[in-house]
């Protein structure tokens, strides 16, 4: 049998996995194991294949996400806490032929920017939201977010989560789903490797959504946050896929 | 008995709260005050007060869930840090048309914008001359100590339902993140429904036949009947300034210079003061307590016997233009501060007493 | 009959020593060093040369520091 060194297979012409150019080549300001950088390289690498660089503008908001402009290499706002469906609706109605889409965390998207998610998807935004959802305020400090599990023990739910003094953790792409401005909303996790191809393969869908201005697209995303957690973030991930999923059902919603 | 414990900021002010029997606190995270909202969810005064504590969707829901709470006759409270103040200007200047009481704690940090987390005094203006629209005054409290953090709880209440207006306390990321001794004072209970009656005869809190029924708002379309409720809201904030003045003087009485200063501002200054003085330079601080009411008549008085004044706060020169209005071109008034949350040494401000208002 | 080989480049000084690679090898190619790099961080390394080339480790890499090379090798028949 032929014997090949590591050597002879690592060059140029055998690579079939690196990050995209599309990221800027430094290290990522995450915590280890966060489910961020995964879903950054996601996004990057669609744009990539979909060759519509030039034309992206990205839109962020406040939380651990505020850091995100810094790892994609193409243009970016950085707007108030909640606002980037307003912002994002701003720039796609000013730039219609350009590629809009948001990053935001649950807190941001759900709890202060209801109101902005809601009627970007109500008016039927052809922008993209992509919405983290790890159940927590994380970049604060990890408090009880919109999302967050009945039970789950948080610095600003020390007893647990009670639903009947703060209700029970949203389910914002199903609440969408009958928007008929809407025209794709799905859930995704980034917990496993399967669920991680999957997650590419509904934004890369979301994204041609608004190629077709067919209208508003959102994705959400599953993601573990192990500071906040408290977990090694496999145990984190792990958690994803027992707590997280098992809450909040991975599908498409919505796909006119 | 009073009880003495080391605490941080933020949560001597959260303790202190529920000592002084407060109804509500709606709040909502943002560094460097998260502190506030966590240490009430943890401390559960919800089980043992009956004090509500909510995290609210946003900073503009928690005002107006303020809103709400005074209109009948509670002491409810919220707090944030710069941006999420900004948010509640529209809630705030309503509270202060319709005459509510509240509390509003702003631990301040870099701005504008999301700008940084780190400590300024640079929400001075947003505070003093009203952050919302309209003819209205907030009454300002400046804290420069834990202890005060604790202190002003109780006494932002007491000036709140005096004047039903709104009040804040205005503080920074320093003072709000660092810890010291503080005295605590005995548990008072909650207002009961009568005394709410009593002392609140204009809440909402459901028409009984011995009363008109109590409407809420800060609306009138008749412009004879605008003008005369904006100039009873004017003749309250000249009794706040007539009867509500708050300030300290430091080592004035033989001084040729003074420093002005507030907050985390004039711990620093007092260190700047003993160091100058250690040299032979004659120099007094005064801190303003209340911002607003500001200490115009003090300030005015001692520009009669100095030289000199250098105004020191964290950020581009905003206090600095009060004190120039008190002290009306009778000596030199100079600014000092840095910005993007840096926070100034001692020996710098001394270099700068030296540079800018002595003439060395 | 055409097998694959793979082998996969570990930028060390990027890693953060979180882990989540190690599981979802089906060979078994990844563990940490017990070295650090000169962040503080316990490095992923390959520990033997069983890898095929699957793109798991570098797909689910949050940092993005796997590289992935993969060829087809001829055996025998």
């Amino acid at each position: 049998m032929e014997v090949i060194t590591r050597e002879e297979i690592i060059k140029p012409e055998n690579l079939v996995y690196k990050k995209t150019g599309l990221m800027v080549d430094k290290a990522l300001s995450y915590c280890p194991g966060c489910g961020h950088g995964i879903v950054h390289r996601l996004v990057a690498e669609v744009i990539d294949k979909m060759l519509i660089r030039e034309k992206t503008i990205g839109i962020v908001g406040v939380g651990c996400s505020s850091q995100s402009w810094g790892v994609f290499n193409f243009d970016f706002l950085a707007v108030p806490h909640g606002r980037p469906c307003s912002s994002a609706t701003g720039v796609k109605r000013s730039l219609p032929a350009h590629f809009v889409f948001t990053y935001q965390g649950d807190g941001d998207a759900y709890a202060i920017g209801m109101a902005e998610t809601m009627h970007a998807a109500i008016r039927g935004e052809k922008i993209t939201a992509i919405v983290i959802n790890n159940t927590v305020f994380a970049m604060t400090g990890g408090q009880m977010a919109p999302t967050a599990l009945n039970g789950q023990i948080t610095c600003t739910s020390p007893a647990g989560r009670n639903p009947g003094a703060t209700g029970g953790p949203l389910h914002f792409p199903e609440l969408i789903a009958n928007i008929p401005g809407v025209a794709y909303s799905a859930r995704v996790a980034v917990d496993s490797v399967a669920n991680i191809r999957k997650s590419g393969q509904a934004i890369e869908k979301a994204f041609h959504k608004q190629e077709q201005n067919a209208g508003f697209s959102l994705v959400e995303i599953l993601t573990s946050c192990p500071t906040v957690f408290n977990l090694k973030p496999p145990e984190a991930m792990e958690w994803v896929s027992k707590e997280l999923v098992k809450e909040f059902p991975l599908g498409e919603f919505v796909d006119r | 008995m009073k009880e003495l414990r080391l605490m941080k900021g933020n949560e001597a002010i959260s303790e202190a709260a529920i000592r002084c029997g407060a109804d509500g606190y709606f709040g909502y995270p943002i560094t460097p005050q998260s502190e506030i909202l966590e240490y009430l969810m943890a401390e559960r005064p919800y089980e043992t007060t009956g004090m509500v504590v909510l995290q609210a969707e946003s900073e503009v829901a928690a005002i107006n869930m303020v809103y709400g709470g005074a209109c009948c006759g509670k002491k409810v409270w919220t707090s944030s840090s710069s941006p999420g103040i900004s948010l509640k200007q529209e809630g705030i200047s309503y509270m202060a048309g319709a005459e509510l009481p509240g509390l509003i704690v702003n631990v301040v940090r870099g701005g504008p914008g999301l700008g940084t987390i780190q400590p300024s005094q640079s929400d001075y203006f947003q505070a003093t001359k009203g952050g919302g629209h309209g003819d209205y005054r907030l009454l300002v409290l400046a804290p420069a100590s834990v202890q005060e953090m604790a202190d002003f709880v109780p006494l932002g209440f007491e000036l709140a339902f005096k004047y039903r207006n709104p009040v804040m306390i205005l503080t920074d990321g320093v003072i709000g993140q660092m810890m010291e001794k503080v005295e605590l004072p005995e548990h008072k209970p909650r207002w009961t429904a009568e005394e709410i009656k009593e002392i609140s005869p204009w809440a909402t809190t459901g028409k009984t036949p011995d009363r008109e029924r109590n409407i809420i708002t800060s609306l009138d379309l008749d412009s004879s009947k605008q003008e005369k409720h904006v100039l009873s809201l004017e003749r309250k904030y000249s009794e706040m300034e007539k009867n509500e003045v708050r300030f300290e003087k430091l080592n004035c009485d033989d001084a040729e210079y003074l420093i002005v200063a507030f907050g985390s501002s004039a711990r620093i200054c007092q260190k700047s003061m003993e160091i100058a003085r250690a040299k032979g330079i004659k120099v007094g601080l005064l801190r303003p307590i209340t911002l607003y009411p500001f200490p115009k008549l003090p300030i005015a008085e001692l520009a009669g016997q100095v030289k000199g004044i250098l105004v020191v706060e964290m950020n581009l020169g905003q206090m600095v233009e009060d004190v120039r209005l008190a002290v009306n071109g009778k000596v030199p008034v100079e600014h000092f501060g840095r910005c993007g949350g840096i926070i100034p040494t001692p020996e710098e401000v001394v270099k700068i007493l030296k540079t800018k208002i002595i003439g060395e | 009959m055409a097998k694959v080989k793979g082998a996969i480049v570990i930028d060390i000084e990027r890693c953060k020593g979180c882990e989540v690679c190690v599981e979802p090898c089906p060979e078994s190619v990844i563990a940490m060093n017990k070295n650090v790099n000169s962040k503080g961080y316990h490095y992923a390394m390959v520990v033997n040369d069983n890898c095929t080339g699957c793109t798991n480790c570098a797909v689910v890499c949050p940092d993005g520091v796997i590289t992935v090379y993969r060829v087809k090798v001829a055996t025998e028949v």
